[in-house]
């Protein structure tokens, strides 16, 4: 049953296939490109804060007048490398891609729960990101308003905002029906055996995603709905009444709460830190597990914790709006729900350092990333605290410092994991190895880079250097003395753009080359490795679906003679 | 290949299927329960809201509830009907539930040109709520917002209903429903239950409140 041999198209093969593995590489394909895309953004507007006000190579020409990047098209880039990176980049790479990929491999099921809606949701996700690249095109560009569009900036900014929201009512409908096939396949389709604790972790992170994208995504889209209400029939859900802009005062009803905005936006916006954490953990688990060649340590801890967290992501929201002037008393309560949340993030790091102990570590490029992953995570973290106490986050909001936390998290943290992803299951995608040295030098120069561009942020935040400036605090006497950091993080920028090269290289150089991979090279216990046919994997992925006896990270059992035992074997 | 392995498989009594409808109706209802607060939110603070009859049809809109509560009991029956092998009774009563959903959407419509039209009545009871103009538009006040965003929302959701069910409706036509295979008529049903159990909220919220 494993194997259709009736003649396929192309089109119906690649483009419009329903087979969750075909679609999990289209996200990951499109994901990666978006990625790269809005990287570049960002390299183009650290020439300005690096130089500001002087002409941009090469490309300067298609920026504005003597090749200077103007600043209103510096804060479209802003707003839209942060919608890019989030929404078209690593969500749909973490969520979309390892889980369509991976979840039905790992609980041995031959597809999703609905192949066909699966397709849809790709297809809705590559729309949503067509839309938001026809906002480069429109009069006044791209949204301009960060991509947090706040009102009653985003109510009255140019029509980039309109398409700004198209693209995210697309783009939440997408994660909303993943999220759906997720949600049903791992209930229903695990294969005998599969118990809730026998599942790999990394398909815990991706359930778990799942349930917070279903249940924050609808403030969302309600509010998104309210924006273009207003923005297009003239209502003023978020408009204050006797609003002045550019010296004309504003004709519109009145009455409407700009902070209503703020509430379902960060009502979505906080789940959504950890929608773009938890895959990352789950992925980090697998290749720590794999490498360590001993159990994880504290399984049922770590499942445990990541439950909590998903919990308590709803009621944390409002840290984000310490600055609004809300009273001590809803101050106390976010902070202390703040300080809570943070322990479940501290037990799964302990888990993952205790899981190191001991270990004869192999290190190889996977298990590089994965290693790299945690003291970044770990820094990006930490300094959330001070910013998770309103004291302290009266004076570092919406400074550098912000910007340096949440990078840490995502940046070398998040995309860390990704790679490690990458290089880990990249035999099982293609059948092919990937180059080793390649893949080390790739994680050097990326490590190195990454704290170069985001470390230096640290310390422009604390001397008080706002974010979103287009001439990165030239006019600020407090910036003086850590203005010359701005060179520094943006050739950081440049280099690890550079450094992304052998990334590039390595994917195409393996894939053309003639090094097969074995089914299982890395000795691993999970059932994705174990039992599937021989990559790359046709429909159906199993011979016969096995049944699983034992948890996923049976790892160097006493008495047994190897160092793994598969999930699928008896005993 | 099977498309879906877990045909037949159930999550206690509910099958694949269902449990997908319902986790989309948990995220649908959450998107109605964001709006319908923040319009009460909003509401509250505003210095002054209009009486709910003053400007708005509420016998016309009572008459349109009713409408829409009968739909549910056609569609209990469409269920009822097919579960007991009975083609014709399927066919009638999904027919029945669509011309029901067909004539609230007219109404609504209706509704809808009369605030947009405007003339001297509406002008005088948009006065008498302290708004100019003889119009009433989602301009008009958050009032205006909130009437419209919730309502047009909702109606929305009707319209989908209403194609769904005309699917359903020609497959059933079409004879591919019986008494061992209804499960995606009880699907259909559930969202257009879930349409208007929301409906009721809307109208209590808006033209009784
Ligand atoms: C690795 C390369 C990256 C670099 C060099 C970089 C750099 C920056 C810088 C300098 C800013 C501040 C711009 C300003 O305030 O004017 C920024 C903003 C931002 N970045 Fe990144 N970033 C990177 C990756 C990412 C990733 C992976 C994500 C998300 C997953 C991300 C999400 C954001 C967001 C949400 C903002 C705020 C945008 C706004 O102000 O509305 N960035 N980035
Ligand atoms: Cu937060």
């Amino acid at each position: 049953m494993s194997t259709d041999h009736h003649k396929e198209s192309f089109w119906t093969k690649y483009i419009f296939s329903t087979d969750h593995k075909i679609i999990g590489i289209q996200y990951g394909i499109t994901s990666l490109v978006w990625l790269l895309f809005g990287f570049t953004l960002m390299m183009i507007m650290r020439y300005q804060l690096a130089y500001p006000e002087s002409p941009v190579p090469f490309i300067g020409s298609l920026l504005g007048d003597g090749g200077i990047l103007p600043s209103e098209m510096y804060n479209s880039l802003g707003a839209m490398h942060g919608t890019i990176m989030i929404f078209l980049g690593v969500v749909p790479l973490a969520f979309g891609a390892f889980g369509n990929y991976f979840v039905p491999l790992q609980i041995g099921a031959i597809d999703m729960a609905f192949p066909k809606l699966n397709a849809a949701s790709y297809w809705m996700y590559f729309m949503g990101s067509v839309v938001m690249a026809i906002g480069f095109f429109v009069p006044g560009g791209a949204a301009n308003s960060g991509w947090t569009s706040y009102p009653p900036l985003a109510d009255v900014a140019t029509m980039g905002q309109t398409v700004w929201l198209w693209g995210m009512v697309l783009l939440i409908t997408s994660s909303l029906l993943g999220s759906v096939n997720i949600l049903v396949t791992v209930i229903q389709l695990r294969t005998e055996g599969m118990t809730w604790m026998k599942l790999p972790i990394f398909v815990w992170t991706q359930f778990i995603t799942a349930f917070l994208l279903l249940l924050a995504f609808p403030p969302l889209e309600a509010a998104g709905v309210l924006q273009l209400m207003d923005r297009l029939a003239g209502t003023s859900f978020f408009m204050p009444s006797g609003l002045v802009v550019s010296g004309e005062v504003l004709t519109n009803a009145g009455g409407g709460s700009p902070l209503l905005w703020q509430h379902l936006f960060w009502f979505l916006a906080h789940p959504e830190v950890y929608v773009l954490i938890l895959p990352a953990f789950g992925i980090i688990t697998e290749i720590i597990a794999n490498n360590t060649r001993k159990p994880i340590w504290g399984y049922k801890a770590l499942v445990y914790a990541m439950i909590f967290l998903g919990f308590m992501s709803f009621i944390v929201w409002a840290h984000h709006m310490y600055i609004t002037g809300m009273g001590t008393t809803i101050g106390a309560f976010f902070q202390t729900t703040t300080m809570i949340i943070s322990i479940p993030s501290v037990v799964i790091l302990t888990a993952l350092l205790l899981s190191l102990w001991g270990g004869s570590i192999r290190f190889n490029t996977p298990m590089l990333f994965a290693l790299g992953f945690i003291p970044m995570f770990g820094i990006g973290g930490l300094t959330g605290l001070p910013l998770g106490l309103a004291a302290s986050d009266i004076h570092l909001h919406d400074t550098y410092y912000v910007i340096g936390h949440f990078h840490y998290v995502v940046a070398p943290g998040t995309i860390f994991a990704l790679f490690a992803g990458i290089y880990y299951w990249f035999p099982k995608m293609t059948g092919k190895k990937t180059n080793e040295t390649l893949g080390k030098l790739h994680f050097f120069f990326s490590f190195i880079f990454m704290n170069g561009v985001f470390m230096p942020m640290f310390v422009q935040g604390l001397a008080g250097v706002s974010r979103r400036l287009w001439d990165g605090g030239e006019i600020y006497a407090h910036a003086a003395d850590v203005l010359y950091l701005n060179e520094v993080m943006s050739v950081s920028a440049w280099l690890l753009g550079l450094a992304q090269i052998f990334f590039i290289v390595n994917m195409i150089v393996s894939l053309r080359g003639k090094k097969t991979a074995e089914v299982n090279p890395w000795d691993a216990t999970t059932i994705e490795w174990t039992d599937t046919t021989s990559p790359p994997l046709g429909h159906g992925n199993f011979e016969t679906v096995p049944s699983v006896y034992r948890g996923p990270y049976e790892y160097s059992v006493p008495g047994a003679d190897k160092d793994f035992t598969p999930q699928s074997e008896k005993g | 290949m099977n498309q879906t392995l877990a045909a037949g498989k159930s999550f206690g009594t509910a099958t694949t299927g269902k449990l997908a409808m319902w986790l989309f109706l948990v995220m649908d209802a959450l998107t109605f329960i964001t709006i319908l607060i923040g319009g009460i939110a909003l509401r509250n603070a505003a210095p002054s809201w209009p009486q709910a009859d003053v400007i708005l049809n509420v016998p016309l809109t009572a008459f349109n509830t009713f409408l829409l509560i009968c739909t549910s009991f056609t569609m209990v029956m469409a269920l009822n009907g097919v579960q007991r092998n009975d083609q014709k009774s399927l066919v009638k009563y999904l027919g029945l539930t669509i011309l029901g959903g067909v004539v609230f959407l007219g109404i609504q419509v209706y509704e809808y040109y009369h605030f947009i039209a405007g003339n001297e009545s509406l002008g005088a009871a948009l006065s008498a709520s302290g708004f100019s103009g003889d119009k009433f538009l989602p301009s008009t006040g958050m009032y205006g917002a909130v009437f419209y965003t919730t309502t047009s929302f909702h109606g929305l959701h009707v319209l989908s209903g209403v194609i769904y069910l005309f699917v359903i409706f020609l497959q059933a036509k079409n004879g591919i429903y019986g008494s061992d295979n209804f499960d995606r008529v009880e699907i259909a049903g559930l969202f257009w239950h879930f349409v208007d159990l929301i409906w009721i909220l809307v109208f209590t919220i808006i033209y009784l409140l």
